[in-house]
């Protein structure tokens, strides 16, 4: 066999984690509702799909925005023969704008420092090609997105070194935890170059509040690190508090802007994954030069560039999105988690996100990573629904489980949860012999369904059913 | 200031090269025929511009192809959340089926070999990644594209070692430079990996004959190194011989697979280098596999591959295409080489490409780099083109200029010449002092004004060697 290089035949990939064995599971036989019913249900991909028809609309009502059309196609050469990695003006333009809306318009972004690159995933290598060499180290509090091990170590030969975030607290981000990681790293002989933060959090779904934010900020000048600031959820924050962004922050605290970098793309605000519309937005002149160059191995297609620069420049829809957006995913959010509690599930209180911190800490069998294993192969092969064990976000605590809740349409949510319930029901009888009166409050309160949501939001665990065992 | 990686402070970039100098007085002063007439004319950029009528009048006939349209906006929300490193089938077997028409439908590509990439440019470093370690090495065979420096070796850690080609037989590719090239890295103590070529060669504009190709075969077999080809000009063959791709070589003679990768764009071909549509394509299958996972790096935006599966499975459109855009590219070729042959100018014997190697050797003060570049600086500054000079390909051999003929319309190709035959004309003066002025200029009016019309009857002229009679002003000096 021919050599071919280390890093191919290594596992940097990251696929062999199990957040990709669901994956695998829900391809050989994904639900359909009428095709295969009994198929699983995807609950382990952060899609926004809630607001298709209104993107639609716009769509259809703005030709111009394709290369392609009457309106657009004199467009059609000057765009396709476009791939000068300053990106087009326009683009650059509507992006900042755009982020500053999600922002509140609490901040203005410079066009000039947006610089593209291969979806969120060619950000994060980017930057980390741009701040650290081969063998140093980026701190990430716990649970992160499994894919930051691929995207920031695969083929840079960066370390990531956990800031073990513990739930007794609700995994917040404390200054201990960010002092004992480096600590840590120190020890191991890893230089630390940067601590990246994901606010809104993937998996977590909440946001970093004011005070946590500063601490961050404090934290890192004085260890003259960089901060790498993953923002793709800003748009995705639903219900009070409202979103602070580290560029708020920096604007109110002293702070090095040089370490300052935020991490931006489409595919979660806006839903767009597939155009692969990843941006670095840096404060440091430098890494915004170098960037630019290095996004020539993943510049945004001129064609998306086109069609994002049109969307994105229309303040009437981009301002009508946000708000529709936010909408629709809180009344998912409301619903899926008071469905939830109400067969004794809770989750981590959240506020932002396409997805849940589902806590399910009660049924495993023992309080290890082994038991949250076998829980999660049951949700897969019983209940048939792919959702990602907690372990995979490499988080401290067995038990908690990632669940997408933005990915489908309202009878798919129903089929998960009626799957759900029925679970449940089944697990609670075996471990509580049953009894008539039981199973009647049980019936009543799964009536209640989507007509009885009228009621007051519950976000803990306090239902009938968790009553009748304790 | 805090400290940034080692590739961030460094030149890995590869943007110092001159290569990229005469882009920048271009976009300081570029031409245009109405607002800026006496600007800069790009001829450093390897872009098809010839054939987007053709292009443009199918968009209009196939709405479909877009999803924004009427027709297509059903398959949006689909498309806008499809981000599966796979790819789209259709773009998959789209692309496939081009392949394979691109070389005559002599070979049958797969489709499920076909892994995305973010243009060549990510194409070339995604493979790399594949195949090479830090400190390793590949060979080259010069002169070869300025931007591999940075594509294989910036982030990677890749060294590059030039496979040394003369001008004395033409540039081509022999076992001697291959074997010296060899012994060179392991006197340097780097492993080779592999050899990259590119074939139809930039900047030479020719492709490799079969001979040479199973030279290459063997050499990169008995060395069980891999062997890359781009052959991301494939489709801009536009005169016998036909093009001999790899893929052809290889069901030829003894070869194992898991040595060869092509790596494919349409960014030449079709002349959308804006769409980042990159493509490796290797019969190695632990290279696809990782490759494909690497592709999230720089995947292919999905509104594209929508676009392209649909232009490229229409059989019609493409077979026409390829014939027209070959047709066209001919012409201009064609043209471009004759007028610079009635000057005096000649170039490399070429059949493919979007540009010549001009031969400018005879202009230079004396045979040596610096040399090359004051001309260079005169071309730019007082003849205003852009034209990218041979050392930055890391020609061996000073006097040659890589020259684009193909991403401009008909009346700035017009101005670019007019501006070449005055500066000969101003040089010609300048080294044989004029005994008959009047003569000299009438004549030379002369055969200035055999332009366009007066091509097309004449016998094509390839090179300073035809048969024909030269001009009037390359026999008065010589």
């Amino acid at each position: 066999m021919v050599a071919i290089s280390k890093i191919a035949t290594g596992n940097g990939h990251g696929e062999n984690s199990p957040y990709f064995d669901g994956w695998k599971a829900y391809e050989t036989n994904p639900f359909h509702p009428k095709d295969r019913p009994d198929g699983v249900i995807q609950m382990g991909l952060a899609e926004n799909q809630l607001c298709f028809n209104f993107i639609k609309k716009w769509v259809m009502e703005h030709p111009e925005a394709s290369l392609c059309s009457a309106q657009g196609v004199a467009k059609f050469k000057e765009t396709a023969l476009f791939q000068d990695y300053h990106g087009m003006p326009e683009f650059r333009q509507a992006v900042a704008k755009f982020m500053g809306k999600v922002r509140g318009d609490r901040v203005k972004f410079d066009p000039d420092r947006v610089v593209m690159s291969g979806g969120a995933t060619g950000a994060h290598e980017m930057v980390a090609f741009c701040l650290a060499d081969p063998g140093e180290a980026f701190l990430v509090p716990t649970p992160y997105y499994p894919g930051f091990d691929r995207d920031l170590r695969w083929r840079t030969g960066v370390e990531l070194v956990p800031v073990v975030c513990e739930s007794s607290n609700d995994f917040k981000i404390t200054r201990n935890a960010l002092e004992t990681a480096y600590e840590k790293a120190k020890e191991a002989n890893l230089r630390v170059k940067g601590l990246l933060i994901t606010n809104p959090s993937n998996p977590l779904g909440t946001i970093l509040d004011r005070e946590t934010l500063k601490g961050i900020v404090k934290f890192i000048n004085e260890k003259n690190i960089h901060l790498i600031g993953d923002e793709i959820y800003a748009a995705t924050v639903f219900m009070e508090p409202e979103f602070v962004s580290i560029s708020e922050i920096i604007e109110e605290v002293e702070c090095n802007r040089d370490l300052i970098h935020i991490v931006y793309s489409l595919s979660k605000d806006m839903g767009f994954p597939g155009f692969r519309v990843g941006i670095v937005y840096s404060y440091n002149d430098a890494v915004v030069s170098c960037a630019r160059k290095m996004s020539s191995f993943g510049l945004v297609s001129s064609q998306t560039q086109h069609l994002i620069a049109s969307m994105l420049s229309d303040d009437g829809f981009v301002d009508s999105f946000i708000v529709e957006s936010k909408d629709r995913l809180f009344k998912r959010h409301k619903y899926f988690t008071w469905s939830l509690s109400q067969v004794g599930i809770g989750s981590l209180k959240s506020n932002a996100g396409l997805f849940i911190w589902m806590d399910l800490r009660k049924l495993l069998k023992e309080k290890t990573f082994e038991a949250e294993m076998d829980l999660w192969r049951v949700i897969i092969n019983e209940v048939k629904l792919n959702v990602s064990p907690g372990s995979s976000f490499h988080c401290n605590e067995p038990g908690w489980f990632r669940v997408c809740f933005a990915n489908m349409d309202d009878h798919t949510m129903e089929v998960a949860l009626l799957r759900i319930r029925t679970f449940m029901l089944k697990h609670n009888e075996a471990m509580v012999p049953q009894k008539l009166c039981r199973r009647s409050s049980l019936k009543l309160s799964l009536s209640r369904r989507r007509d009885g949501f009228m009621s007051p939001s519950i976000m803990s665990p306090q239902s009938p059913l968790v009553r009748a065992i304790n």
